[in-house]
């Protein structure tokens, strides 16, 4: 029980302090890896606290996906302090110590995580119904996912499909200028707007008009 | 104190979402901040409805905040792409200087 509370102290102590690293950050960039910080370490209290599958849903989709899209739309608006050139040689010197310090902790965080698991039965003694069933959590909520909440379930699908679309059709610009390769104009080309067949004159020449 | 309860969990996801809501408020660089900000809250949301889940024994919390967690996907995806839009067609995401719609 000892380890449990340290391991909460640790992991919120580490969330809290990157949530307000975040907010008070000068540097944008900075702000975006903090988030990663605090996302991944309150997927670890998910993990310990014995809800797995969205502990590893959350690692997956907020850092694999939204963190490295907000990572991308800051380094591509280009907004920061610094106004240019992320990693050259002058400037990468600041950058490398959080980058040090944030991934160290990561990786501490993950073998605490690991450590924890081992202990797990004896760190938290939840009397709750679904872990004395000997079915696993991510059984459990693919259960009723699939049975209880199938219409909310195809409804959020929609909604990614339309945020999806949503998101193409908002970026997207059509340039003026650019030639681009046709193929319906090149299939539907017929041979009398292709060829022309003259009749040459003898020291004449052919006009070519175009 | 060294019995971790449900309160802790809960004055967890209460910390970590004041932190989000001035981070909103206090916050004078770009927009961008203020959608992690966002994020924030709903991870405080988050937070809450797992810990909920565990210690009352219902699986609903967990499959709401999956739900939560598809919802801030698409938010945050639909935000970005705003905020690419603008910023190309003013050329700055600074907050002070976004003051279009008060005409």
């Amino acid at each position: 029980m000892i380890a449990h509370s340290i391991f909460f102290y640790t992991f919120s102590l580490i969330a809290i302090i990157s949530a307000i690293m975040v907010t008070a950050s000068k540097n944008t960039v900075h702000s975006v890896f903090f988030l990663i910080l605090d996302f991944i370490s309150i997927s670890c209290l998910f993990i310990m606290i014995g809800a797995e599958f969205l502990g590893m849903i959350m690692l997956i989709v907020y850092v694999g996906a939204v963190a490295v899209l907000f990572l991308f739309v800051v380094m591509m608006l280009n907004v920061a302090q610094q106004k240019n050139q992320w990693f050259a040689a002058k400037d990468s010197s600041k950058h490398i110590p959080f980058g040090l310090i944030i991934s160290t902790l990561i990786f501490v965080e993950i073998i605490i995580v690991i450590g924890g698991w081992k202990y797990k039965p004896e760190i938290f003694d939840i009397n709750n119904s679904f872990t004395q069933l000997s079915v696993s959590n991510t059984h459990s909520l693919g259960q009723i996912l699939y049975t209880d909440y199938i219409h909310i379930f195809q409804i959020s699908g929609m909604i990614l499909l339309v945020a999806m679309i949503g998101a193409i059709v908002l970026t997207f610009r059509q340039r003026s200028g650019v030639k681009r390769q046709s193929y319906i104009k090149q299939i539907s080309r017929e041979r009398a707007e292709g060829v022309e067949v003259l009749k040459v004159e003898t020291n004449k020449g052919v006009r070519i008009d175009d | 104190m060294t019995e971790i309860g449900l309160g802790h969990y809960l004055t967890l996801g209460a910390v970590i979402f004041s932190i989000g809501v001035i981070g909103i408020f206090l916050n004078r660089k770009n927009i961008i901040v203020i959608l992690m900000s966002i994020e924030l809250i709903l991870l405080a949301v988050n937070i809450n409805l797992v810990s909920f889940s565990i210690f009352l024994g219902d699986l609903a919390g967990q499959v709401f905040t999956l739900f939560i967690l598809t919802v801030a996907a698409a938010e945050a995806a639909i935000g970005l792409a705003i905020i690419v839009v603008y910023f190309r067609n003013s050329g700055t995401i600074r907050v002070e200087e976004i003051d279009r719609l008060k005409g």
